[in-house]
């Protein structure tokens, strides 16, 4: 379980397989179920941020809530204040939270394990705080938060939520593809090689301090296009809409997904977006039932207890079981 | 200097109560080598039926000793049913078990008993005896409980032999096994203690930040920097940690210019700042990696 | 062939948009209204998702009984946690998949403010929001938002002025949590005070997830205020009240109308403590004895005992849901045009109402311009037992 994926033909169809349902899927449902989708997709692509930094690396973040908010708040800013088209602000910033997550990865290098949980904790808990505070108000927009808008829709065939689907799509399978690709480099395997022991990693001649913050950038900006996607898709960025809970329910879905996988986000960012709901439509269903989140944490345990490496390790275990038997 | 004077005392006073909960976070970790996120959750849950014994009529020591042995007994169960199928599992997956529980804990109290605060009554009397404005009773009796607790656990881990098998199916589970300790019932031990841990924590909470289902998740947070801060191997460590981390809030928020605002985010900084050049905590231990 | 029926589905959506009756507003039929809401099920708020609970109560009551002039009322009530972008989803939800006629008594300052635009461009009324802030009542430029509750900055106007009139050498802190909430009352204040900002010695916030606001009420004592703005939520205000009381610092004491709950605030904080505190009040505190043989107090306890038998009478949350769920009893009963714009129109038009457990005197009152429905207030002493209202009813009208 130390590679990222190779690819089989099993995965490659299957990629393909999922790329045409993903580009079919707004035609067969209406624009709410394309918004929840696109919300799906814009958790997948910070969680892949989280699994190049925590899945791959070996470095824990309980704080990648706060990548989100630098992302989302640079793309708000800029289109409220400067009026930046949205895909000139989705790149500025990824820049942006590439800078912050590499000089946050530079006092991150001295720390480990629970230690840095507890110094990207206080990032998380300082990201609502520092919105708020009232000498940046002038730009954040201080507790009220900035209103954007969406941008129109790239052809007129599209409604704004389409057209927004297939933005989020394309940016979600062009970082899955720089992600598979960076894995899979010499720089991959020294990223690999940190996770699983650094001692050794560092004598073999990686640059350690180097590829650990890198990493960090990397992983910091992922997070942050996906928040500044997250800033165009609600039109709305708020203090409120980046606490530490946002952090958790990240590591929640990276968990879920498969923290040392690709396409395993996608799963990740399905399971944070329908499974709360699921679990209110169930109470809604069966009044007698536990409380919605009760549900949720029941699920999320036997999840853990039966798809051990995410839903992703499942299925690459399922099929490597099916193949044993196919073949005997 | 009174304001300095009452600042640090109110510091310390909500401090004691981060070192309670540090010193259950502590307990759990030289018993299971984790940090159980779900821990504020429990404690609060078991101050939850402290509360409905003493809503049938017994009385406040009496329901407080109960809830104490109901947790340690619930602790047990919760290991040994929710947490066993993990106990190898990779650290994040026990986490988001943890997390899982914590969830559960938190709605199933809402569901209960609602969200609406609840007096809680003080285990100790209004007054011992002398009159200041510094600080309260309740939070000397805090203080004091805190201290035997852990005088309570120290001598535990040091000197029976029980303590002793628990330390040893932590810090290396399979020697342990080797000398025939069960490290399986180690853990649940463990758990049952620091669930028992917890429930006098929040029982000590509930008076000061009123009762309701979301008391724990604020002190949770800083009762784990203080255990960091302390060093999660050393119970005493953690002790001071909270008193530290609840005076020097105080302390941020009155003189840091901007500190009425970002005093929690000051004292994170703080905290890991001094982390990065004691990487192990004030008091804690460093561990030496085998390559 | 399914894309097919979908654009068929879009054509004769975009039909309805252009001819509007109340057969093609979503969610309305002659047999039923379906009508979604957002309460903090969940999170932080949790203590407010009371207030769902008791329209969901009302009107499975009122369904019982028959409904509204013969049609059911469809209450989906949703939790969004309190978070603003799980808001946006359920009200998406709420006005696309489940197609409800309007929202009424959605919950929450940021979460309001996130759909806020959403439900204007959509046309779809967002009726008697459940929050204090001012932003609500601007028919002109969100004609389909209104208010319900007396606005906070206003209030905290009223406090400002009362202030400045009964104390001596006034020196004024202020003690408010750092968010919409916290501030418009902070602002507004401030704002009464007029050219006397001066007289604030000491202003500090709190977070809510700080466990307690003992050292800000300590360095408040210690800046010598003699007026003390209590800007919290039931929670940290029985703190501020008890930590004020124990550490002997007695000032003017200034409570916000959004804690003056008896039980669920000053009994935490102790009788004794509370007593000489002010609020403003528009509500009767169901604990208040003097209110027990009034008409309206009768016909919610009658209501809670049969709806909700198993809940805290005292938590003057259930009174607040079950006001506004009469307002909207009121306007649903009284209107004709069914549509969204009509249904709007007849929430514009309420003349003199009074709610049974809204004080007496305080009337209900909305126009085409006037999107505030309760704009008056009283201030009331506790006097260890009980709230007891003092002065004129003061007008608290907004603009």
């Amino acid at each position: 379980m130390t590679r990222p994926n190779p690819i089989t033909p099993t995965l490659f169809f299957g990629f393909v397989a999922a790329v045409i349902f993903g580009a079919a899927l707004p035609y067969f449902v209406t624009d709410f179920t394309t918004f929840q989708f696109t919300q799906a997709m814009i958790y997948g692509i910070a969680l892949l941020g989280l699994n190049i930094l925590t899945g791959y690396n070996g470095q824990f973040s309980i704080g990648h809530s706060a990548f989100y908010a630098v992302g989302a708040y640079t793309c708000a800013i800029l289109l409220y204040h400067f009026e930046w088209s949205p895909y000139a602000a989705i790149p500025a910033s990824a820049l942006v939270t590439f800078v912050v997550g590499f000089l946050f990865g530079l006092p991150a290098l001295r720390l480990e394990g629970l230690y840095l949980a507890l110094a990207t904790f206080a990032l998380a808990v300082a990201t609502p705080q520092l919105l708020k505070f009232d000498l940046f108000e002038h730009w954040t927009g201080g507790v009220q938060g900035l209103f954007i808008l969406k941008p129109d829709a790239l052809f007129s065939g599209w409604s704004t939520d389409q057209s927004l689907y297939y933005v989020t799509l394309g940016i979600m399978l062009a970082l899955m593809i720089f992600a598979w690709t960076m894995l899979h480099s010499r720089s991959g395997r020294a990223i690999m090689a940190i996770r699983d022991n650094p001692i050794a990693a560092s004598t073999m001649g990686v640059n350690l301090p180097l590829y650990k913050t890198v990493t960090f950038g990397i992983s910091a900006m992922f997070t942050g296009i996906a928040g500044a996607l997250f800033a165009i898709v609600t039109e709305f960025v708020s203090p409120d809409a980046f606490t530490f809970f946002v952090a958790v329910n990240l590591l929640i879905g990276s968990v879920v997904g498969g923290i040392v996988s690709i396409p395993g986000v996608i799963f990740g960012g399905l399971f944070l977006v329908f499974v709360p709901n699921y679990a209110q439509d169930i109470k809604l269903a069966y009044p007698w039932m536990p409380p919605p989140w009760a549900i949720f944490g029941t699920f999320l345990i036997l999840i853990i207890y039966f798809a051990p490496f995410g839903v992703w390790g499942f299925l690459e275990r399922a099929s490597a079981w099916a193949r044993r038997k196919l073949r005997s | 200097m009174d304001l300095f004077l009452q600042l640090t005392f109110a510091g310390l006073a909500i401090g004691s109560i981060y070192s309670c909960v540090a010193l259950a976070v502590v307990m759990i970790y030289q018993a299971t080598d984790h940090f159980n996120f779900a821990q504020g959750e429990m404690a609060m849950f078991s101050t939850f039926i402290a509360w409905t014994m003493l809503g049938l009529g017994l009385p406040i020591w009496v329901a407080f000793f109960l809830a104490v042995a109901i947790s340690f007994v619930a602790g047990v169960l919760i290991e040994r049913i929710v947490v066993r199928p993990v106990e190898n599992a990779p650290v994040l997956n026990q986490i988001i078990v943890f997390i899982g529980l914590l969830v559960i804990f938190n709605s199933v109290a809402g569901w209960i008993w609602e969200y609406t605060i609840k007096p809680f009554p003080s285990l100790f009397p209004k007054s011992f005896g002398f009159e200041t404005t510094l600080i309260s009773a309740h939070n000397i009796g805090v203080i004091g409980l805190t201290l035997i607790v852990l005088a309570m656990v120290f001598a535990f881990f040091r000197f029976t032999r029980v303590g002793l098998a628990m330390r040893a199916a932590a810090a290396n589970p399979d020697s342990a096994r080797l000398v025939g300790i069960s490290v399986g019932w180690m853990l649940a031990l463990g758990w049952g203690l620091a669930a028992a841990i917890g429930a006098v924590g929040g029982v000590l909470v509930a008076p000061i930040v009123y009762l309701e289902p979301n008391m724990m998740s604020g002190v949770l947070l800083y009762g784990f920097a203080g255990a960091l801060l302390g060093g999660v191997s050393s119970p005493g460590g953690a002790v001071l940690g909270g008193l530290v981390v609840g005076v020097l809030e105080n302390w941020v928020g009155q003189y840091v210019p901007g500190g009425a605002e970002l005093k929690l985010t000051f004292a994170l900084v703080l905290i890991v700042g001094v982390l990065m050049f004691k990487p192990a905590g004030l008091f804690g231990r460093i561990v030496v990696k085998r390559v | 062939m399914r894309f097919r029926i979908l654009l068929a589905a879009t054509a004769a959506t975009l039909l309805a948009a252009g001819a509007a009756s109340a057969e093609d507003t979503p969610g309305v039929t002659a047999t039923s209204i379906k009508i979604g809401n957002t309460s903090p099920y969940s999170g932080p708020a949790s203590a407010y998702g009371v207030i769902g609970k008791t329209h969901s109560a009302y009107w499975a009551k009122v369904n019982r009984e028959g409904g509204v002039n013969g049609r059911m009322i469809d209450f989906i009530s949703l939790d969004d946690g309190y978070s603003p972008p799980k808001t946006v989803e359920q009200a998406r939800k709420l006005v696309e998949q489940e197609n409800v006629a309007f929202l009424f008594q959605t919950l929450g300052t940021p979460t309001n403010s996130a759909i806020h635009r959403y439900m204007n461009a959509k046309k779809v009324p967002q009726m008697f929001v459940a929050t204090g802030a001012s932003k609500w009542g601007h028919p002109k430029e969100y004609p389909w938002t209104m208010g319900f509750q007396p606005t906070y900055d206003v209030e905290g106007e009223i406090y400002a002025k009362y202030a400045l009139d009964n104390v001596e050498n006034p020196k004024i802190a202020i003690l408010f949590q750092n968010d919409d909430y916290g501030k418009d009352y902070r602002d507004g204040f401030l704002r009464g005070l007029g050219d006397k900002k001066d007289l604030v010695v000491s202003m500090l916030p709190y977070e809510t997830s700080d466990p307690t606001v003992d050292s800000q009420i300590v360095a408040m004592k210690d800046s010598g205020a003699n007026i003390f703005f209590n800007v919290t939520i039931p929670k940290f205000a029985a703190q501020a009240i008890r930590k004020a009381c124990e550490i002997g610092w007695k000032p003017l004491h200034l409570l916000n109308n959004v804690s003056s709950s008896v039980s669920s605030t000053l009994k935490p904080a102790g009788f004794e403590c509370s007593k000489g505190l002010i609020t403003a009040q528009w509500q009767k505190d169901p604990t208040d004895p003097q209110w027990a043989d009034s008409e309206g107090y009768k016909e919610w306890a009658a209501f809670m005992a049969a709806e909700l038998p198993d809940a805290d009478k005292g938590d003057v949350n259930y009174a607040f849901g079950y006001n506004a769920s009469t307002l909207l009893h009121h306007v649903l009963k009284n209107c004709e045009d069914m549509t969204r714009a009509g249904l709007m129109a007849c929430a514009a038009n309420v003349k003199d109402l009074q709610l049974p457990m809204v004080l007496p005197g305080i009337k209900i009152n909305t126009s085409p311009t006037d999107f505030y429905p309760v704009q008056a207030e009283q201030l009331s002493k506790f006097d260890g037992e009980k709230w007891v209202l003092f002065g004129e009813i003061i007008d608290a009208s907004s603009n």
